[in-house]
């Protein structure tokens, strides 16, 4: 729900907190200032930056951006409060995005994410404790010829039954296109998803 | 030689085109005589992954292609030219005559917009340019004014295919009037509405033709800039963005002095990041600014302060990809298709309870039956035609009756339903018309951004009084009240979300108040769709006393042994529905 926000507790940086954003990242986000009026416009491609290499935005990371743009934090955490595409607290290694839309309703989607909830043991916009699965719903992901679908990352699956789900979470590439790419291609957005290890900072928008 | 193309748009690649694909790649690798290719969608996504192979003048696609299928068609087809008739689902011979299972389903249609999807490698351009790509850009370019690309676009009638309908040169003349030091072109890729994905599928089949209608756009208005705005759960289309953006530079049809007529254009995509709103134009900008997206009052309208307050104009992904074909073919090609006051073509997408679900492109003014029944082959599993769901969360439901209307941005309207982007939900006799209404303010009020007290709350209120009858708690006023609160938030909203939010509720209670009525009267729910107002039982002619829904009941609410008529205690079932899923004799039912 876009103006709820999901999370009111207020952040509390410590002072002498490490910053959390290296020198490479902070020149990727200096690097789409060219493209826009202001520097305040590189925020959404920011958050996305900064996501796909440190899994999530914490508060700390919102300051740093916000000292990079020349913004006020609280404009970064204002902003980024109205996106659901953007976590504030770790997310699993793999974000399954189960469609809620009304033709994947039709064919049975919420007896299937009735059974990714039971597998997983997790509920919307929550994360298994070994950090490998976060669940959300998103507005149609359009497939809608092939409901049920979902998203993991960035592979659609379709005509997912609720019996499918437990190989379906069980296999390991379960999460990614593989598709034919040109020299041109240096990566897909989605995949730098996978943790703090990843520093490919694909480049969003 | 023969081609082989293998159709790997999100909707191939899930059904399994990889498979398919490398399998192929292996059995034609020391094979030089023929070419193996990727297309994008092609449309017929009921029956992927798809493979076409194209031969001396002749058109065979075959249908649900396995490694299995892939190593048949390479043994039988490529080998010595034999058509394997059993899955083949379009042919087509040197002669131009047509044939196979699916032959309707394409030869129906109109392809202007759909014109190289499932056609083209989408990821090379020079396939692109063979099509006679980037010809559009540069007639507009290097042959015609700024003044006559409006005119020819305005000429030829085209309408924005977001949904509202407006003529789009009349758009652009108001954004090329405004003098300004720096103009935009924005595309709207945030398709959003529920069961529509015609973007996505122009995005991920043909991404050149939506740069190109930008391009042309940009010299008719006079913006050296443009921006995709590209929803984040679209990551296929954004890849073969990327990728065609990066071709079209280095081929010199993006960046300075494009095909040298000095004239400076370049495209950035913006990847969204998951907020339904934004697909309303003044909030797509405020997003691009880096801000909430939430949308402001207009006017000023975006062609005179749009992107930082610049005149800004902007089309939905489809009306795009319409303007090159304009522009080669000329606008009375164009206006040859549909009717006089919506020319062309649309694309929709069928999907619900339909046999055929894919993308259809037909001419304006083609009846809702002609493509429910005559393209989409009629609802699925011989069910009973009840509404079709057009325009999403902001339109409505056309019932039976009216299946005769034509669709096209004059006729629609009149049925309280909205043209939209072009999704089609065909809903059949089990599905519960208050529950569709629940269900789209249920997304309206999640997805409203909050600005406006009568959209935020009073969607609020009327998703609570819809469940309230969904659950058998409705009262007699709770009809009026619904139409009371629907006309206050259609008023007192900003924009088009909210404005248009209650549609779905209005076309329900026009069409289907006796369903409403029996909710509330008689807490009875006629499509045996809500689960507070049915009952399970079992048909004691069907059930042979198997006791499997005994053993699977959760709650242990069934009662009977071996070869014993089962019976269910209405006291104890919580209405889950696993007894119908574990008969194998339909003797449970719903009513």
């Amino acid at each position: 729900m876009a103006w709820q926000a999901i999370d009111r507790r207020t952040p509390v940086i410590p002072e002498d907190a490490e910053p959390v954003l290296s020198e490479a990242l902070r020149e990727r986000i200096r690097s789409f200032f060219p493209r826009y009026e202001t520097k305040r416009a590189a925020l959404l491609p920011a958050l996305h930056v900064v996501q796909n290499a440190l899994g999530h935005v914490s508060p700390q990371a919102m300051k740093e951006i916000a000292e990079v743009l020349g913004i006020p934090p609280s404009s970064v955490l204002d902003t980024m409060s109205f996106y659901t595409h953007f976590w504030d607290h770790p997310k699993g290694r793999k974000v399954i995005v189960a469609c809620r839309s009304l033709s994947c309703n039709l064919t049975g989607a919420e007896a299937v994410l009735k059974a990714i909830k039971d597998e997983l043991g997790i509920g919307e916009h929550e994360t298994t404790p070994d950090g490998r699965y976060s669940l959300m719903t998103e507005e149609c992901l359009a497939a809608c010829d092939h409901g049920p679908c979902l998203l993991i990352n960035e592979k659609l699956h379709k005509h997912v039954k609720p019996e499918h789900v437990r190989k379906l979470l069980d296999d390991p590439a379960n999460d990614r296109i593989s598709m034919e790419r040109s020299d041109l291609f240096d990566g897909p957005s989605a995949s730098a998803a996978e943790g703090p290890r990843n520093q490919r900072t694909k480049e969003p928008g | 030689m023969a081609k082989i193309l293998v159709g790997m748009s999100t909707c191939g690649l899930s059904a399994g085109a990889r498979d398919t694909y490398e399998e192929l790649k292996k059995l034609l690798s020391d094979d030089s005589s023929h070419e193996l290719t990727l297309t994008g969608c092609i449309g017929m996504c009921y029956r992927e992954p798809l493979v076409e192979i194209r031969d001396n003048g002749t058109r065979t696609i075959y249908g649900d292609v396995d490694a299995g299928r892939a190593r048949e068609i390479v043994d039988k087809h490529l080998a010595n030219g034999t058509v394997i008739e059993d899955y083949a689902v379009y042919t087509e011979d040197a002669s131009g005559r047509k044939g196979g299972a699916e032959e309707p389903f394409l030869t129906q249609q109109n392809r202007i917009v759909l014109r190289n999807c499932g056609v083209i490698n989408p990821e090379s351009i020079d396939e692109y340019t063979e099509r006679g790509g980037y010809e559009a850009t540069r007639r507009a370019l290097t042959v015609m004014t700024p003044e006559q690309v409006v005119g020819e676009i305005k000429e030829s009638g085209l309408r924005g295919r977001g949904g509202a309908g407006f003529p789009t040169g009349i758009k652009w003349s108001f954004a090329a009037g405004n003098d300004a030091d720096q103009k935009y072109v924005v595309c709207n890729a945030d398709e959003g509405d529920p069961g529509a994905f015609m973007d996505r599928s122009v995005l991920e089949g043909d991404p050149h033709a939506v740069l190109e209608g930008m391009i042309i756009c940009g010299k008719a208005i006079g913006a050296t800039f443009g921006y995709i705005y590209c929803r984040a759960e679209y990551p296929l289309a954004i890849a073969r963005l990327e990728i065609a953006i990066e071709a079209a530079r280095k081929k010199g049809y993006l960046g300075d002095d494009i095909l040298g007529s000095g004239f400076d254009f370049d495209i950035k995509i913006k990847q969204g990041a998951g907020a339904f709103v934004c697909g309303e134009e003044t909030a797509l900008f405020a997003s691009i600014e880096g801000e909430r997206g939430m949308p402001r009052i207009r006017p000023p309208f975006p062609a005179e302060q749009g992107v930082w307050g610049k005149p800004t104009n902007n089309n939905n992904v489809e009306t795009y990809a319409n303007i090159p074909w304009i522009i080669v073919n000329g606008a009375s090609a164009f206006r040859k298709y549909g009717t006089e006051k919506s020319p062309g073509t649309k694309v929709f997408a069928l999907v619900g309870k339909i046999e055929k679900g894919g993308l259809a492109e037909v001419p304006m003014g083609t009846s809702i039956e002609e493509l429910v029944f005559g393209i989409g082959g009629g609802i699925k599993d011989g069910g009973e035609f009840k509404p079709v769901q057009m325009g999403g969360p902001s339109g409505g439901c056309i019932p039976e009756h009216l299946k005769n209307t034509p669709v096209d941005f004059e006729h629609i309207p009149q049925t309280g339903a909205i043209m939209g982007s072009g999704g089609m939900v065909v809903l059949d006799a089990t599905t519960c018309m208050v529950d569709i209404a629940r269900f789209f303010l249920d997304f309206t009020q999640e997805e409203s951004c909050g600005k406006c007290t009568c959209c935020r709350i009073g969607t609020k209120r009327m998703l609570e009084t819809l469940e309230r009858i969904t659950t058998g708690e409705g009262n007699t006023e709770d009809i009026a009240h619904l139409q009371h609160l629907a006309q206050q938030i259609k008023q007192a909203s900003l924009c088009g979300l909210g404005q248009t939010a209650p549609n779905p509720v209005l076309t329900t209670i026009d069409y289907y108040e006796d369903e409403y009525i029996a909710h509330i009267s008689d807490k009875h729910c006629p499509a045996a769709n809500c689960s507070a107002l049915v009952s399970f039982n079992i048909d004691r002619d069907k059930c042979t006393g198997c006791t499997l829904c005994v053993r699977d009941c959760p709650v242990d609410a069934i009662s009977g042994g071996k070869k014993q008529f089962h019976v269910i205690d209405q006291g104890k079932c919580v209405k889950c529905g696993k007894c119908i899923t574990s008969c194998n004799f339909d003797a449970v039912y719903k009513a």
